[in-house]
């Protein structure tokens, strides 16, 4: 049953709310009661939206190339959502939110809907929630909605599984392809976006990405384009625009598009069903018990965790029968 | 699950130095907020938006041009406007005394001097919010 809060909530977000569409984000990225209930009755509102994943090292220009990205969409008239994550520090918990600096222009336009998030403890640079905040946004109706996380190195599958099409952003301090090889940014690429190519050496980065690709073993009969952008006057950002379109057709008429979502679907039923049997083990008293029991029995040299483990599913497993 | 406390830093008007916002924004991710910062010269307008599409509890404006009883009252307008009145307003900057009581007449939450060290800002907001992490 839903709260009758969360009903208002729900009913003023179908009306168009803005103030209800920020707040069910926050429902969902809290995980606050009623958040798979509020995930379930959005869900039907949501497939709609075109959604894009830009990632690269800090600095890169992301969030100038998001604002340009967006305003061309604006342009033709689509409105947008964008969740911009940025890293939650591991010291005090907290953040600083700041990819909205380089967005200005977007922020009283009725077409767009920015959200920031902090990464909290989310693997591979998105944050926990990320997934169910652009659900929320295309339940609300935004079009195209964008992605922007930080791109610190390590492999970002996480959007993959999120995003429809991720754009590898770096410049040409990036440093060399091999350590870009090295950082996992070159298998997430779909799209490849050499930004600040104001700069020097932008060519020979874009090369070197050229024949990167070359090697990688393609995927799906995909070539990932090469775009050159500066993001600062908007330059190449219309081909960047056109390059995400062209992907796009070949996801839908390759039929990778229902391949993946019928592939995040599974996941995500994975993920809840997981969830939902952690919570009902770790619930119980009398697991915990004899999990205590368990490891005294460890501490005191007269087990192993690999036995604990065994006993303690085995008594999961009794004490759930007897429940049945 | 208690929630974070997410917290606008908002720097309205022409004044064009953004070090002291920028200090505090930092002091509160340390005290283990979420700080969304977004640059110089906002309206009153983009403000109030950016508040409701970011969610945040509250908004900490900081004013040195002067404007503040213009500015202020114009956002906080806004967000009554937009149905987010809940949203509280706190700030700092060189405000007589006056023009605070004026300001909390309306509603406004504390309006803190320069100087002000970053726990009393930390302190207050973990007082009015005290189901925040
Ligand atoms: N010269 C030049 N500077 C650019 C270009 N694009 C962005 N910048 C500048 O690069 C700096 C960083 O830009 P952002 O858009 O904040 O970069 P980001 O990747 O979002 O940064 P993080 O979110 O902090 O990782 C800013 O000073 C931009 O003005 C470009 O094409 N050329
Ligand atoms: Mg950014």
């Amino acid at each position: 049953m839903l709260e009758s809060t969360t009903s208002r909530l729900l009913e003023e977000f179908r009306s168009g709310d803005r103030r209800a569409c920020g707040r069910l984000v926050s429902v969902v990225e809290n995980e606050g009661r009623g958040a798979a209930e509020v995930l379930s009755e959005l869900y039907p509102l949501t497939g709609r939206a075109f959604r894009v994943g830009i990632t690269g090292p800090p600095g890169v220009g992301k969030s100038t190339l998001v604002e340009k990205l967006a305003r061309l969409c604006r342009d033709q008239d689509r409105s947008v959502g964008i969740v911009a994550v940025d890293p939650t520090s591991p010291f005090s918990g907290g953040a600083i939110l700041g990819d909205r600096v380089r967005m200005p222009s977007l922020f009283t336009d009725p077409g767009v809907f920015i959200r920031s998030m902090a990464s909290r403890g989310g693997l591979g640079g998105l944050a926990m929630r990320t997934r169910e905040a652009c659900d929320v946004l295309d339940a609300f109706g935004y079009d195209f909605i964008i992605i922007e996380t930080v791109g610190v190195g390590q492999i970002e599958l996480d959007i993959a599984s999120t995003a429809h099409s991720t754009v590898v952003v770096l410049v040409p301090e990036s440093g060399d392809a091999i350590q870009m090889m090295k950082a996992g940014l070159m298998e997430i690429g779909e799209l490849f976006c050499v930004n600040k190519s104001d700069r020097q050496g932008a060519d020979r980065l874009a090369l070197a990405i050229e024949s990167m690709l070359g090697l990688r073993s393609s995927q799906d009969g995909w070539k990932p384009p090469v775009v050159k952008t500066v993001g600062t006057s908007g330059e190449g950002v219309d081909a960047l625009l056109a390059a995400l379109e062209r992907h796009r057709s070949y996801l839908v008429e390759s039929d990778l598009m229902s391949a993946r979502r019928k592939f995040r679907v599974r996941v995500e039923i994975k993920e809840l069903v997981e969830e939902k049997l952690k919570q009902k083990i770790w619930s119980r008293p009398e697991v915990d018990a004899r999990l205590a029991g368990l490891v005294d029995e460890v501490m005191s040299e007269s087990s192993t965790p690999y036995r604990a483990a065994a006993a303690l599913l085995e008594f999961i497993r009794a004490d759930s029968r007897e429940e049945v | 699950m208690a929630r974070k406390l997410r917290i606008l830093m908002a720097k309205p008007g022409l004044d064009g130095h953004d070090r002291g916002v920028k200090v505090v924004a930092r002091g509160l991710r340390d005290a283990g907020f979420e700080v969304i910062y977004t640059g110089l010269h906002q309206t009153p307008e983009m403000i109030a938006e950016t508040a409701i599409q970011e969610d945040v509890d509250a908004v900490g404006m900081s004013i040195l041009s002067g404007a503040h009883m213009v500015l202020i009252p114009e956002t906080m307008r806004l967000l009554k406007e937009k149905g987010a009145g809940d949203i509280l307003m706190f700030g700092g900057g060189i405000i007589p005394e006056e023009d605070k009581k004026e300001l909390y007449k309306m509603g406004c939450g504390k309006l803190f001097g320069p100087g002000t060290e970053i726990r009393e800002i930390v302190d207050f907001l973990k007082e009015k919010f005290p189901d925040r992490t």
